[in-house]
């Protein structure tokens, strides 16, 4: 990732990833990427890891943060039969 | 964002403005889950993201008259939790701490330096739970300047624009912060996996020393 080419291509890499670079440029990155095999590397590991991140499951609200929740919002005698639906 | 349409997602907006119980409950039910998941990460801290848990829909239930519909419930309650996580960040560290303060200059640090291509390894292996541990606890190892940008734009989805007036940044600084933050972020996801497919191939132990 030393030459000109590839640091050219990391700041414009964001832009072409969300699909919001300029074509002309769009072209020019892939057919640096056609021959930087590194570069190819991280713009699909660079996709991939925000689809990771897109797609990571929320985890569970822990019990007593629920419960809690729900005591704030004066909705305790909602709290059972919604929990058991899950 | 529901999953439910937009007729099911009317009618429930027409109850919450009625003041039906019911209608609160699922509300909460819907998105209590997401939003304290949003402030966890925002802010590090569980008893700080429960009072943003509170907050918001303490806010939107007071709020609910003036809800017109112009984006989804769901989006509309995500910036009210976007806001009340942010005071917060804003209250903690009034003095060090601020969204428009220039980064330190370009260290060179985002360049990449891990070229493992995990893009092809097995679900199995992406998706493990050791591995979606590593990925919430890189979202926690970076700058609070980075990390907000990286959690409203890329998991919550908010558009750059909005991103920028969430944060009161112009719109270059939140693409040169976001562009850091996925660096950063692919650079440590890439040193997990190559880690993780190196023990895989010695059997899942590390090499002996002797």
């Amino acid at each position: 990732m030393d030459s000109l080419t590839c640091r050219h291509l990391l700041d414009s890499l964001s832009d072409y990833i969300d699909g919001t670079l300029d074509e002309t440029l769009c072209r020019e990155i892939e057919a640096h990427m056609a021959d930087c095999e590194n570069c190819r590397i991280v713009v699909n590991t660079l996709e991939k890891t925000i689809l990771l991140y897109r797609d990571l499951p929320a985890s569970d609200l822990p019990d007593d943060v629920r419960q809690r929740l729900y005591t704030s919002l004066n909705l305790d005698d909602f709290l059972d039969s919604k929990k058991n639906k899950h | 964002m529901s999953g439910h349409n937009h007729s099911d997602e009317q009618q429930l907006v027409a109850r919450l403005k009625a003041g039906d119980q019911a209608a609160y409950a699922e509300l909460v039910e819907q998105h209590a889950g997401r939003i304290y998941n949003l402030a966890l990460r925002m802010l590090g801290d569980e008893t700080l993201a429960e009072d943003v848990l509170q907050e918001t829909f303490l806010n939107a239930f007071r709020a609910i008259d003036r809800f017109e519909g112009r984006s989804s419930l769901g989006t509309w309650l995500y910036r009210i939790a976007n806001n009340a996580a942010l005071m917060h960040l804003r209250k903690r560290e009034p003095t060090t701490y601020s969204l428009d303060e220039p980064l330190e200059t370009d260290s060179g640090e985002e360049v990449p330096r891990q070229f493992f291509d995990f893009c092809c390894l097995p679900e199995r292996d992406l998706l493990s739970e050791e591995a979606r541990r590593e990925m919430l606890t890189a979202i926690d190892d970076l700058p609070e300047t980075l990390r907000v940008v990286f959690l409203l734009r890329d998991i919550e989805g908010l558009s750059t624009r909005e991103t920028a007036e969430q944060l009161n940044l112009s719109v270059s600084a939140v693409k040169t912060r976001l562009m850091r933050a996925r660096l950063a972020l692919r650079e440590r996801l890439a040193d997990y996996f190559a880690q993780s497919a190196t023990s895989a191939e010695t059997g899942g132990t590390l090499p002996s020393l002797s």
